[in-house]
């Protein structure tokens, strides 16, 4: 039996623009992965206390209003306190490019913003789990 | 009546009294060959039954169905307000701004808030960590507000105000200010967005559930129509609902569905129908098929016209679709952002065309971040330029008896039309949009856009063709991250100095109103003259209401 | 494996590995059988509720008021929500607890989405190894949200103790095809969005096709009206959850022993059908005999005869 993988999409904090969360959520189901949806509103306690209990590969954390520097870390921080530093976490949205390097020495391991494809993401995690499951 | 005598009674009668009331901006519009551009444009007919039709479909502007234009001379008379959306980090801050705007020619001033503000979570709240002051200006108390209008003629200037769930805590607030300033409400013009259908659709700060968010609007329809006549109460919006990925049929189905909600809501609270509905106006987006887009502003023209007729049988004030446009944002790429000017014109040509009454421009800098100065400079030009150049804005409705337009503007309203029976029989909007069927629809729209913009099959120059290798772009917006501790730092201030016993009593008389039917707003307006804070006047509300939690339709 | 590797010193669940565990049963069942053979207790405190019904009539929200009135009694509470995979890609989107996030950090309550991974009948295959883990590390309430589109889906009646059937007014002609299906699944019949006109019709209805059962039960399923969003009716749902619960236990257990009865058919069953499978997969014989038999000329029934004449032999019966 195949082993899926699984994936939490959630929107951290207050912004409500959900359409490209959607996207890749339907994108990465296509791509025969299990999607834990968790929607709007979602904080860095929910989103990690989600991911751990759903035992994901990847979190992808959709965020377009900004808030990006403050509430991305604190999910990898989080994860790091739960034990869970293990779990693939990217981010998408409105990211400046010059917010990107701040991000990933801070635990979030890539960045997709405006013009990534949802076949690169799809990679990307593939590549990441593949590598996971081979160490183990 | 043949289309000559039908257009010499409206030359004659309608027009005439128009002009004397708005006369044209020039005293004549010429071509460059000397030739003088008539006002309208119309088919120079002897057939009966192309009459008929015409009239039946076009007719004159500033009347029945309203297809060429809400008012008769249009952009002769009186340009479409510029308006230009803004307001970040403090109000200080955006009292800056709004100067600078209105100093470069700007109309109208339209305010962006921030989530908290928009949602009802004070600035120390913790669910607005890292959000203050981000998207638009961070208001928690009356103070907020007064400073963003320091300086600022209430009287003298219209003003937009993005905001929905706590719409009626924000216009409380301009009241106040306003009569601070020595301005009688019943002087003040704008406008709030108050749409909280579109929120469970498409843009997501909703806070309560639609029963009571709709006896809010209710509301303050009601006050409005009283208090303060010249404000534009509620600004049904298509614009989120186009972003969310809806096709442009959607868009004029969903927002008119939501308009008829509205309109429902309002008549069973009581209200009489042509008491509130001359002041309902609407916001759709400007997207890149110009002609298309041209095509939906004059069928939602018309469709609207004969809903409020046969639906509602309302007066003639009631049957005219005032529009605001905003060009769409998601049209807009990171890649190449010179690009997006272009765009952003091409937007702005659609819009004019279409008859909008006020437009925002997005800036090219819109994917990556809030825009810069002089970004914002250049999207405002170009509604000049367009104003001021191109000569559209010199006849009304210049594209009428385009083949292609004509037959798109028919289609879309007959297949908005459609989807707005398919609602009825759901049982209405609300119970479409509690059952996911408006969003399931805009989600297959979305997904396939998306799909093929993936694919390259529909074409994005400079993102899937015509790429190129780029810089990084410099000189982005910051903020700066002491806006939120600065925000902080300020509501204690407040906090310290206010009368505690009044804010007790009148957030009080808020819970009590809001579990009666007492019309909300005197009570609001009491609790932020006594300087209470947002967020404590929507815990008040919350605590009747209770809280929405998302459904999610995928 | 035993239960204590589940729990940390002070006593407090792991919930990561539980969880990682649960990723074990989903995805390689016969390597978590030993562990679970392991690890299971007996657990007859233990509550089992099933939640089934159409899309859309508001069975996680109902959940969710469900997790609130058991956390209120201080138990503990854990959730399976299945959905639907997509039978192309094998892939799923997993939403219902977005319903459930006001318990989201609550350490007491686990919640976790499975697809059913093309299994048809409503749940995942893995699903009732995940309710007896549940029980076996402690928790008080286990509650099997279904994918309730129809009559196939069926399964959870033979799993829980109690099956809540979910409906709401104004589903329309579809409703009647399903109530002729479900009627037998149902424990108690819960009338979701009654403040929705069609509630005292579909109460009627119902109530009506239960005068019509042929045999007469101890058991009369209630009928329960709810407003989940607004967390109305969840204290009257419960009351008749706890009288099931009170019914089951004073027959005996008869009703309990017949469900144990077959839920363990179904693993004996299921354990057959994987080790015939496996067992035939690799085997050259079967392999070729399998292409010979399905070759156009060849009539696949007058092989399948033979096949069972072979298998009678082997099993001597």
């Amino acid at each position: 039996m195949e082993e899926k993988i699984r994936v939490l999409i959630a929107k951290p904090g207050l912004d409500g623009h959900d359409r490209g969360a959607k996207f890749i959520a339907q994108a990465l189901r296509d791509a025969g992965m299990e999607v834990i949806y968790t929607g709007l509103r979602q904080t860095p306690a929910t989103i990690v206390a989600a991911a751990i209990q759903e035992d994901v590969d990847a979190i992808g954390l959709s965020i377009l209003s900004g808030a990006h520097n403050t509430l991305l870390p604190r999910v990898a921080q989080l994860l790091k306190e739960k034990g869970a530093e293990d779990i693939l976490l990217f981010g998408g949205g409105v990211i400046p490019a010059e917010d990107i390097p701040y991000l990933k020495e801070h635990g979030i391991k890539e960045v997709f913003t405006s013009g990534a494809s949802s076949s690169e993401i799809i990679e990307f995690i593939r590549t990441h789990v593949r590598r996971k499951r081979d160490d183990e | 009546m043949s289309i000559q005598e039908e257009a010499a009674r409206w030359y004659n009668q309608v027009y005439r009294k128009s002009v004397e009331k708005f006369p044209e901006r020039k005293p004549r519009f010429s071509t460059s060959f000397g030739e003088e551009i008539a006002p309208l444009y119309y088919p120079q007919t002897e057939s009966e039954e192309a009459s008929r039709l015409y009239m039946e479909k076009l007719g004159f502007p500033g009347e029945y169905p309203y297809t060429r234009g809400v008012q008769p001379t249009m952009y002769r008379s009186r340009l479409w307000t510029m308006r230009q959306y803004a307001g970040f980090g403090t109000a200080a801050e955006a009292n800056r701004r709004f100067k600078y705007l209105l100093e470069q020619g700007q109309t109208g001033l339209s305010i962006a808030f921030d989530l908290p503000t928009q949602i009802g979570y004070d600035s120390d709240h913790p669910m607005s960590d890292g959000e203050v002051g981000r998207v638009g200006v961070a208001i928690d108390t009356l103070r907020d507000m007064e400073c963003l209008f320091e300086g600022i003629p209430l009287d003298k200037v219209s003003t937009s105000m993005t905001i929905n769930t706590t719409a009626s805590i924000l216009l409380a607030m301009v009241i106040a200010v306003a009569e601070k300033q020595g301005v009688s409400p019943a002087a003040l013009e704008g406008t709030i967005q108050n749409d909280i259908l579109k929120e469970y659709i498409a843009r997501g700060t909703y806070r309560f559930p639609p029963k009571p968010s709709m006896r809010l609007i209710t509301d303050i329809l009601a006050y409005c129509s009283k208090e303060v006549p010249k404000w534009n109460s509620i600004s049904i919006s298509g614009y989120h609902i186009r972003e969310a990925g809806s096709n442009a049929v959607q868009e004029v189905a969903f927002t008119l569905a939501d308009g008829i909600a509205y309109v429902e809501a309002a008549i069973k609270a009581g209200l009489a129908v042509d008491s509130f509905a001359p002041r309902l106006s609407f916001f759709f987006a400007a997207h890149n098929n110009l002609l298309e887009e041209v095509a939906k502003f004059r069928a939602a023209r018309r469709l609207w016209a004969k809903i409020m007729k046969d639906r509602f049988n309302a007066g003639s004030k009631s049957q005219v679709l005032r529009f605001h446009t905003q060009t769409a944002g998601s049209t807009l790429t990171a890649q190449q952002p010179d690009n997006n000017i272009v765009r952003v014109a091409i937007q702005t040509l659609a819009a004019v065309l279409g008859g909008t009454q006020s437009l925002h421009t997005n800036s090219r800098d819109e994917a990556l971040s809030l825009p810069a100065e002089d970004s914002v400079r250049i999207a405002l030009r170009t509604q000049q330029i367009v104003a001021y150049e191109s000569g559209v804005a010199d006849t009304v409705d210049p594209l009428a008896g385009s083949y292609a337009v004509e037959h798109l503007t028919d289609l879309i309203e007959e297949k908005a039309a459609a989807y707005i029976a398919q609602i009825d029989e759901l049982g209405g909007m609300v119970e479409a949009i509690e059952s996911g069927y408006v969003q399931r629809e805009i989600q297959k729209s979305s997904y396939q856009v998306q799909k093929a913009i993936e694919s390259g099959e529909m074409v994005v120059v400079g993102l899937n063709k015509f790429q190129m290798e780029e810089e990084p772009p410099e000189n982005m917006m910051r903020l700066d991250p002491a806006i939120q501790e600065a925000q902080i730092a300020s509501i204690q201030r407040v906090k310290a100095e206010r009368d505690e016993r009044e804010v007790k009593r009148t957030l009080a008389a808020v819970r009590a109103a809001a579990a009666s039917t007492e019309n909300l707003m005197p009570h609001i307006l009491a609790a932020v003259k006594a300087y209470a804070t947002l967020g404590e006047i929507v815990d008040e509300m919350k605590a009747v209401f209770g809280e929405h939690k998302e459904s999610i339709i995928l | 494996m035993n239960k204590d590797d589940f729990f940390l010193p002070h006593g407090k669940l792991n919930i990561r590995r539980l969880a990682r565990f649960i990723s074990l049963i989903e995805n390689n069942p016969d390597e978590a059988q030993a562990a679970l053979a392991q690890l299971y207790c007996e657990n007859h405190q233990a509550l089992l509720l099933g939640i089934t019904g159409p899309p859309g009539v508001g069975k996680s929200t109902l959940t969710d008021g469900l997790i609130a009135h058991y956390r209120a009694m201080d138990k503990k509470v854990a959730v399976v929500a299945v959905d639907a995979s997509s039978p192309f890609t094998g892939g799923a989107i997993l939403g219902d607890r977005i319903r459930m996030s006001s318990h989201a950090t609550d350490a007491e309550v686990f919640i976790r989405s499975m697809g059913n991974r093309g299994n048809l009948g409503g749940l995942a295959p893995a699903t009732m190894d995940v309710m007896n883990l549940l029980t076996s590390v402690g928790f008080d309430v286990v509650l099997i949200e279904s994918v309730g589109i129809g009559q196939t889906e069926v399964d959870i009646m033979h799993l829980v103790d109690t099956v809540l059937l979910v409906l709401m007014p104004g589903l329309g002609d579809d409703v009647q095809a399903l109530k002729a299906g479900m009627m037998e699944i149902a424990d108690i019949f819960v009338i979701n969005k009654a403040d929705k006109p069609g509630a005292q019709q579909l109460q009627s209805e119902i109530a009506m096709l239960l005068s019509l059962r042929r045999e007469r039960l101890a058991w009369t399923p209630p009928i329960v009206e709810t407003i989940a969003t607004e967390a109305r009716g969840i204290e009257a749902l419960t009351a008749a959850i706890a009288q099931h619960s009170e019914y089951l236990n004073s027959r005996q257990a008869e009703e309990k022993q017949r469900k144990r009865e077959h839920r363990f058919q179904r693993m004996v069953q299921q354990k057959i059908f994987t080790l015939a499978v496996r067992f035939l997969q690799d085997n050259q014989a079967y392999q070729q005999w399998a292409r010979e038999a399905s070759a156009t000329a060849v009539n696949p029934y007058a092989a399948m005869r033979d096949f069972e004449n072979h298998i009678k032999l082997k099993w001597e019966v």
